[in-house]
């Protein structure tokens, strides 16, 4: 019985040997993980099936047209994209301040106490329904907004995004039904469901704003708006656009609210404070229970559109927050 | 922060004099409040708010609450410039400036939640007072009958119905998704991370056309209660996995490690080890799931209609459910049923609402439990 002690030391392999059972474990995941990727292609691929009767039908007209008459065979998307990308734009420059604000708020401003609860409130306003939003701005905000809408009109109406065909600003009894129902009421109730996504991505971003740095900035005598200039906005910009960028996503897809506060004619929208608007999804979900057959391809072929349209800006979103967090190391 | 509240210790070990000496040379309060910063701002407060109501009401033919606040605002952020200008730099000036601007902004955040809430609740009231809102349903009840008369059952029995089918296919797929970006990993993980994400915000309406296409259209499925599941669970699906995976993540990697070199498989770690000690979180992804599911609208019109009666057959026929009903409830003419409407939505909101304390019941359990 005699050990060699004169081998050379080779270390061992520790490349992982899976057992039967675990190698069936990481099968059956991996198969659940591509089962989401072929559920997303799958909607991709069924949505966009419908493109292909729809475009043989209208020709790439489909995309340019702004009007949708069935009966004379004119169809056409282009209207409702614009009013989708109006409206998304238009509750993006409304909530985007807020929801900074508010993260700011959170992170900076509030006492340490009552931090965990604001977070709370922002991920309860993010699950509040949209149809309770939706009525909400219908009934309760509509009666203010639209006075809102009147003094832009009143007084920035030289602009002419602020025109109101017919509103008649400066006479004694204003046309109120010229006010109500716009594209921009729509934005407004839209802001409400924007905020909270936007807000707590960039809490998120900021509350890793590394401490050494805001140390640092106090110690060098800065304010706290200074230390949130030199440490946490520049710390947290991955976040703020990426954030905003999921935000622009919802605003694009948001439906029912859209639905409940838009007059539901199919008109090209240049006047963000006049009566009539349409987005893609709740022209969609407004026509889809009436329409034939034809029109329930262009239906569905506009609601390829809107998917193309929301897939792109939300990947790009998740891919700018995830650099950011991987990079929330911070060298020394 | 609390660390910084403090003042460091370290200062007179090291140099072994109080810091300061005789000229009183101390470190500056970062979050304590002084009579100057009090006074400036209660006085900048109370003189706008005079200066605003003096000229807005007095002396311009202006009128309106939503002008008067956004004037006060405006004059109140001059006066507060002003008085601290008196006496500080210009750096003070703007700290105190951003300050306000940036409460003001989670003010009217938070005022704009507590109005949604308030008024759901305060315009449903008369409705959902009468106990039979919850025992009866609509079928043979006109839509201007007294409030003593049908409510909502076959809503909630169609919701419910439609949840359980949703979760019970959301939840395995969403845990099994976490487990597989959180434990296996590799780089195709990181592309289903990314689409995950992506799906989270895919408009639940694009989920309804889907389902219709493939199951309603395509498989003859008809408008059902369980096509309305499905398409549900599409939605519920990517915010289960995504809250899933960010609890497995918080799991020690310790804990695995003990669990692989006590022999165990990495099925029983998984199994064993990582979920349960997950467990509460775990149950707060699945919470936060239903809270997106139950209120979705714009899915459930596509693929199911509405019905006025009892159906709690999900494969023949419509099923109404809670934000359906709201929905077709608050576009009706008739102001006794937008009333029933807005009762509906203070259901749906008030199910929110016990979610989210369940939520923080559980995150409070665990944090003890991790003590």
């Amino acid at each position: 019985m005699s050990i060699s002690l004169h081998t050379a030391d080779v270390p061992r392999s520790l490349r992982p040997v899976h057992t039967r059972g675990d190698r069936i474990f990481r099968l059956g995941a991996r198969g659940v993980g591509a089962f989401v990727l072929v559920l997303v292609g799958a909607i991709g691929l069924f949505l966009g099936a419908q493109l292909v009767p729809t475009l043989h039908r209208y020709g790439l007209h489909f995309f340019t047209e702004n009007r949708w008459i069935p009966n004379r065979d004119i169809v056409g998307v282009s209207a409702a994209i614009l009013g989708t990308v109006e409206v998304a734009v238009m509750a993006l420059l409304i909530a985007f301040p807020l929801a900074l604000a508010t993260a700011l708020y959170i992170s900076e401003y509030a006492p340490p106490r009552l931090r965990n609860f604001l977070t709370l409130l922002v991920d309860l306003m993010a699950a509040v329904p949209s149809i309770v939003y939706g009525v909400w701005g219908y009934f309760q905000l509509q009666p203010y907004a639209k006075l809102i809408s009147r003094w832009l009109a009143e007084y920035v109406g030289w602009f002419p995004l602020f025109q109101v065909p017919g509103g008649q600003p400066h006479s004694a009894s204003w046309p109120k039904s010229n006010f109500v129902q716009s594209p921009f009421i729509a934005s407004l109730v839209v802001s409400m469901m924007v905020v909270p996504l936007a807000c707590a991505v960039m809490r998120n971003v900021f509350a890793q704003a590394p401490l050494h740095e805001r140390e640092a900035a106090m110690a060098l005598g800065a304010t706290r708006w200074g230390v949130i200039r030199s440490v946490v906005l520049p710390f947290g910009r991955a976040g703020i656009v990426g954030g905003t960028m999921l935000g622009l996503g919802r605003a694009l897809g948001e439906t029912i609210a859209v639905l409940l506060i838009l007059s539901t004619s199919y008109d090209l929208s240049i006047h963000p404070l006049h009566v009539n608007g349409v987005t893609l999804s709740s022209f969609i979900a407004n026509g889809f229970n009436e329409a034939t057959s034809g029109q329930l391809s262009a239906l569905l072929a506009a609601g390829f559109v809107l998917f193309c349209m929301t897939l792109v800006v939300n990947t790009l979103a998740a891919m700018i927050v995830n650099r950011s967090r991987s990079g929330a190391t911070t060298e020394i | 922060m609390t660390v910084l509240a403090e003042r460091p210790p370290a200062i007179e070990a090291i140099t072994g004099v109080a810091p300061g000496g005789p000229d009183g040379d101390r470190p500056r309060p970062l979050r304590r409040r002084d009579l100057d910063d009090n006074l400036s701002l209660a006085g900048a407060a109370l003189g706008s708010l005079a200066f605003t109501w003096l000229l807005y009401y007095q002396f311009l033919p202006l009128s309106g609450v939503v002008g008067f606040v956004l004037a006060w605002y405006a004059a109140f952020l001059a006066f507060y410039a002003a008085v601290t200008w008196q006496s500080h730099p210009w750096t003070v000036v703007k700290d105190r400036l951003m300050g306000t601007v940036v409460t003001a902004g989670a003010v009217v955040v938070g005022g704009g939640l507590v109005w949604t809430i308030v008024t759901t609740f305060w315009n449903g009231f008369d409705a959902f007072t009468h106990p039979n809102f919850f025992t009866t349903s609509m079928a043979g009840v006109r839509t201007n009958a007294a409030f003593t008369q049908g409510g909502i059952l076959h809503a909630l029995v169609g919701s419910g119905i439609e949840i359980g089918i949703a979760v019970a296919i959301a939840l395995p797929l969403g845990l099994g998704t976490a487990v597989y970006m959180s434990e296996v990993g590799g780089r195709f993980a990181v592309v289903v991370r990314t689409v995950v994400e992506a799906m989270t915000a895919l408009p639940d309406l694009v989920a309804g056309l889907f389902i219709y296409t493939t199951l309603v259209v395509g498989l003859r499925l008809g408008r059902t209660g369980l096509a309305a599941a499905l398409a549900i669970a599409i939605t519920m699906l990517p915010i289960i996995a995504r809250s899933a995976e960010v609890v497995l993540r918080v799991v020690p990697g310790g804990l695995r490690e003990a669990g692989s070199a006590l022999g165990a498989s990495q099925w029983q770690t998984v199994w064993r080890v990582v979920l349960p000690t997950a467990r509460p979180g775990l149950a707060t992804a699945l919470i936060l799931g239903i809270a997106r599911g139950i209120g979705e609208t714009a899915p459930v019109l596509i693929v199911s209609g509405l019905s006025t009666f009892t159906n709690a057959d999900p494969v023949h026929n419509p099923m109404a459910s809670l934000p359906l009903f709201a929905y077709f409830a608050v576009r009706s003419p008739e102001k006794a049923y937008i009333t029933r409407g807005y009762a509906a939505a203070s259901v749906l909101l008030a199910v929110v609402l016990v979610l989210f304390v369940v939520v923080r019941l559980l995150a409070r359990q665990r944090k003890a439990t991790s003590r």
